[in-house]
């Protein structure tokens, strides 16, 4: 394995990093349960999740991992996962398929099964979270969420999707329970009927202080314990040093730009301890946020930018140590990874304004580039004032061809979030995190609620509402399409669908945030977001100053092409019947190779700069995003949607028969926004400008996979050109792009299965051309020739 | 007016010119460089293009071909390339996609309809609308006169890339809308220039100086193919022809030969006899754009 890391401190912990294996730790899920054991029904729900967690953080085992410089590990050790059971309570088979799955699997011990099957499964199995939703969901709602129409995220998992603030940095727990305290001194019992709820969700929050300080001051103690024990000079400084970082953190305000680093990292073990919330924590915009205490340290003389460096890998390799919880069913194949999505965002504006890219930024790039982890996830944020060497610089890294940074537009997100009613500071604050999501960070609860399947919906609306793979009648029946008339005929039946099923899964959602506001609040996490202390109320409660909830559209290419094809063919050029598309739908197309080829070749798409396709693209999204945007969710805030499928495409495909658009059953569907596999053909410019033509800024983030061969993007020019792509883009407002750099590997499969690669382009000599034009002779030769690029 | 072929339309272009272009390829040369990569530039018809190890011989073109032009060859399928009028009615059919029309025609205003899709990509790079081929310059001149100045009042950089063979008068009436001409030198010497590329330079040369003293911005390109050119005595000339008549030049693109052609031949069922040149090694690249950089000229670089 290849080694990085600035020195043989970070190369150690990287390696370990990289060669533990996943496992599960039962600590928590022992700790939890005797918790709730020990006060539930005596407590206040709020207070009694506040008391589990301080339970927890009180007895936990410690673990200081040797050279490392910031401590805490959400399980025992580097790659252990600890299990939520109040929130799914795995059966002992949910335990062995984790231990025994070829892909993302976690090692489970005999021990831990029989203690799952004598103390977990007893107490938990009719309490916990996911028991709960499937109880009260309707049959109409489990019937489409078992058929993959969409997924439901928080059925394993808590609501989280948040991020933090510069308010990490600038006070101590100590600090904010006096603030809690202020605001229960406030409370009005003369008038306010909500005042008792709120003195319990407060006094949880001060319980959730608590908890915090007691792990930092069990850590120094643990971190003096092995300093006393070490003979080895420099370990011992080291250990000394920690345990006087973790005297002043989390208690206190951090004093230096190490213990800023260290105060960040407790409060995301609190967050992602006390429940498993999606896409655990990010600092969001770290750089800005450790810029001052940066700043102060290098003036004092007690920093240089080696010793930063030395300290965020170190902070890097903590999170690449922290696999996302286990998942099973449904929710492992909508989020198929280890990556927990905590997405750290570089660059940007200032709060008030100004180009936010600083030292730190730099360095943190140098740290993405060297470390080159999966975890945490990296993006820069681009706006029109950020300096052309910091964008350069990150597509240097880009084209390294690993996928990080990905790129995000400052100035869209600014606007989607102005859009849905943030203040203009509250904007600028805001990022992305997870993929791609929108948020005003440390002020938002935006809860994305799950994806919903755009193509299968079409499919049902070909076949009167039937479910083709089950037989089952699945939506409502809109008419025998063979009898359509015309394309509007065709699009009334599929909006109905589409109208029923957001009905369902909206339905769903709201009675899953009641459950999760009753019995799962979040206290630790309603600390550090406004203004959850002011209001006394819950993060899941609609505490935050904000709160939206996403509806993830997935399949926007393929539906677009799917429609296109039918109107086009069908209904205009006549080409073939209704009924014939479909028999070729039915038959996966193996006895109609001429309409096969017609919609697959021979038909406009999206991902062209073609408005015939593109046209149908706007049009369906403005449907959608108008049928979804400003329904109310349960916290008193609205849904909105984004486009984004985390590996949600593959499940989604595999739940469809044939698709309108050539795509053959079982195959996914197109991902993000980007086009269907294989249907852009007139390169990168193109692809950018179908996209741009959907309504970014309505959304609340969309993503597109951009591939290339090195070759292209080699050399200055490949870069300068790489740069302008981003910013063209992104002055016509695309949200989010990020780059596939092919290797070797791809280009093989690629010539192996060329209909999958046909908008691959590969620089050939003095210019360029699609690799599927390409003959095998000449293929080969540009296999080979970037194996030696790679040299 | 008569409307030239196109045969291609590459947007992302990054090589033909500055930032990022969209190139339109017009199809039919005067020129027949025996190491012409793009043989179906050659020609100025449309032509079909046949991908054989594309083909699964199912027989769909042998039964929809209206002149006949496609047979049975044994177990395989020939193209008669004599009867084949380039209708496209099997390319149209083809379900394994190895037939395919090489060239469509466009009006001027497709062409620059076409062109302005990328324009916010050209103000963001500094790009612009690349006319290449075959050879641009011997195209229908009032389309082209016609299209370079619609290009040029819609304010996008109109670089023309040029072989050199054609009429002077065809420059000058581009020349007022023309940001760069990226123009090629393959060989100094007369004789040997006609036996590579079927005429002498003559006028290719002639063309350049005037070019230059008409105030053109020329960006030269030398395609460096060894066992024809690539060798220190070429470059000399190179360098001394360009002194001696003053040429102004923005820039020199060394480009080294690649053997990426072959197969295409084999697409038009045409023949590539020649295996004798061969890719000069990258530090005689290296070598040739030292020599242009120490005689003082600008912005030389390897490749496009």
């Amino acid at each position: 394995m290849e080694e990085r890391g600035m020195n043989e401190r970070i190369r150690k912990l990287r390696r370990q990093s990289m060669d533990a294996v996943a496992h599960l730790d039962m600590e928590r899920a022992r700790l939890m349960t005797e918790a709730y054991k020990m006060y539930e029904g005596t407590v206040s729900v709020p207070e009694m999740r506040a008391l589990a967690l301080k339970h927890y953080f009180s007895n936990k085992t410690l673990c200081i991992n040797d050279g490392e410089l910031i401590v805490g590990e959400k399980g025992d050790s580097p790659q252990g996962s600890p299990s939520f059971p109040e929130l799914c309570c795995h059966t002992v088979q949910d335990m062995h398929v984790m231990n025994d799955r070829d892909l993302i699997s976690f090692k489970v011990t005999d021990a831990d099964i029989q203690y799952q099957k004598d103390v977990i499964i007893p107490y938990w199995e009719n309490r916990s979270i996911r028991h709960k939703i499937l109880e009260n969901m309707t049959p109409e709602w489990k019937a489409a969420y078992e058929a993959g129409i969409f997924t439901e995220f928080m059925e394993q998992r808590g609501p989280g999707h948040t991020v933090g603030s510069v308010k990490i940095y600038e006070k101590g727990y100590l600090d904010y329970q006096n603030d809690i305290n202020e605001a229960l001194s406030k409370l009005d019992y003369y008038h306010d009927p909500e005042a008792l709820d709120k003195k319990a969700e407060l006094n949880a929050m001060s319980i959730c202080c608590d908890a915090i300080m007691i792990l930092g001051k069990r850590y120094a103690a643990y971190a003096r314990q092995l300093a006393e024990e070490t003979d080895d000079p420099q370990k011992k400084e080291d250990l000394l040093l920690i345990a006087h970082n973790c005297d002043v953190v989390p208690a206190h305000k951090p004093e230096t730009f190490h213990q800023a680093l260290q105060m960040y990292w407790f409060t995301h073990l609190g967050v992602t301890t006390e429940l498993n919330p999606w896409d655990a924590y990010s600092p969001g915009r770290l750089d800005q946020h450790v810029y001052p205490f940066y700043k102060a340290d290098v003036e004092a003389g007690i920093l240089d930018d080696s010793r930063a460096l030395e300290l965020l890998e170190c902070l890097w390799v903590k999170f690449n140590n922290q696999p996302a919880p286990p998942k099973v069913g449904i929710t492992l194949k909508e989020s198929s990874t280890y990556t927990d999505f905590a997405n750290i965002n570089t660059g940007g504006i200032t709060p008030d304004g100004q180009d936010g890219v600083n030292d730190v930024s730099y360095l943190i790039l140098d740290c993405m580039d060297e470390m080159k982890l999966l975890q945490p996830s990296s993006n820069v944020q681009i706006s029109r004032k950020t300096p052309q060497k910091f964008l350069k610089r990150a597509c240097e890294i880009s084209r390294k061809g690993w996928g990080q940074p990905a790129f995000y537009n400052t100035e869209a997100i600014i606007q989607e979030l102005l859009n849905a009613g943030k203040s203009l500071e509250d904007a600028r604050r805001g990022g992305t995190s997870g993929c791609v999501e929108t948020g005003a960070f440390g002020n938002e609860a935006y809860i994305l609620t799950g994806y919903f399947n755009l193509p299968k919906i079409f499919e049902l609306a070909l076949f009167d509402g039937k479910d083709m793979m089950t037989g089952k009648q699945l939506g409502p029946h809109t008419g025998d399409a063979r009898n359509f008339k015309t394309y509007e005929e065709l699009w009334e039946a599929y909006t109905k669908q589409i109208d029923y099923f957001l009905d369902v899964k909206i339905m769903g959602s709201n009675v899953i945030e009641r459950i999760y506001a009753e019995y799962m609040p979040a206290p630790f996490l309603s600390i550090i977001t406004n203004d959850c202390i002011k209001k006394g109320k819950d993060y899941n409660a609609g505490g935050a100053r904000y709160n939206t909830n996403y509806l993830q559209g997935v399949g926007i290419g393929t539906i677009t092409d799917c429609l296109a094809a039918v109107k086009y063919n069908v209904f205009e050029k006549k080409r073939f019947t209704m009924e014939e598309l479909l028999h070729a739908l039915e038959t996966n197309f193996t006895e109609d190779s001429r309409i096969l080829n017609l919609v697959r070749n021979k038909t406009p798409k999206y991902g062209n700069d073609d408005d015939y396709a593109d046209s149908i693209m706007r049009e369906f999204f403005a449907y959608y995003r108008s049928h979804v945007t400003g329904r109310p969710n349960m916290k008193g805030g609205t849904y909105r949607i984004n486009m984004l499928p985390t590996t949600c495409h593959v499940y989604f495909g595999d739940v469809m028969i044939a698709s309108a658009n050539g795509r053959l059953a079982h195959k996914p569907v197109s991902e993000g926004i980007s086009p269907e596999k294989g249907a852009d053909v007139n390169g990168p410019t193109a692809v950018v400008k179908s996209c741009a033509k959907m309504d970014h800024l309505q959304t609340g983030g969309t993503l597109l996979n951009q591939k290339f061969t090195p070759a292209v993007v080699a050399g200055e020019e490949g870069l300068n050109q790489m740069a302008n792509l981003v910013r063209t883009y992104f002055n016509m407002d695309g949200h989010h792009i990020q780059f596939n750099v092919i290797d070797r590997e791809t280009l093989i499969q690629a010539q192996q299965h060329p209909e999958d690669y046909k908008d691959l382009i590969v620089r050939v000599a003095g210019y360029s051309d699609h690799f599927r034009n390409l003959s095998k002779a000449l293929q080969d030769e540009i296999i080979e020739r970037t194996e030696q690029s790679f040299a | 007016m008569e409307k030239p072929t196109v045969f291609n339309i590459q947007k992302y272009s990054i090589h033909d010119g500055k930032g990022i272009r969209t190139t339109l390829f017009f199809k039919g040369c005067p020129l027949s460089c025996q190491w012409c990569h793009n043989p179906e530039s050659q020609q100025y018809p449309v032509e079909l293009l046949y991908y054989h190890e594309r083909c699964t011989y199912c027989g769909t073109c042998v039964e929809v071909c209206p002149q006949k032009a496609s047979v049975w060859d044994g177990r395989r399928i020939k193209v008669d390339r004599e009867k084949c009028t380039a209708c496209g009615v099997c390319a149209d059919e083809c379900l394994a996609g190895a037939r395919e029309i090489a060239g469509k025609t466009y009006t001027v205003e497709e062409l620059v309809a076409e062109a302005a899709k990328d324009q916010m990509f050209y103000e963001e790079s500094g790009g612009g609308v690349t006319l290449s081929g075959g050879e641009v310059m011997c195209q229908d001149m009032d389309f082209i006169e016609a299209l370079c100045k619609k290009l040029y009042r819609r304010g996008y950089s109109v670089n023309i890339d040029t072989c050199g063979e054609a009429p002077y008068e065809n420059f000058a009436r581009i020349l007022p809308y023309v940001d760069v001409f990226l123009y090629d030198i393959k060989l100094m010497d007369p004789k040997k220039h006609e036996t590579f590329v079927g005429v002498d330079n003559h006028r290719i040369l002639e063309n350049l100086i005037r070019l230059s003293q008409d105030g053109a911005r020329i960006n030269i390109r030398i395609p460096l193919i060894g066992g024809v050119n690539a060798e220190d005595g070429f470059i000399q000339d190179v360098i001394r022809f360009l002194q001696e008549h003053q040429i102004r030049t923005v820039g020199v693109n060394l480009l080294p030969y690649h053997n990426t052609g072959k197969s295409k031949y084999a697409n038009l069922d045409r023949g590539y006899a020649e295996e004798r040149y061969h890719v000069p090694p990258a530090e005689q690249m290296e070598h040739f754009r030292q020599m242009f950089q120490m005689s003082g000229f600008q912005n030389v670089k390897i490749g496009g």
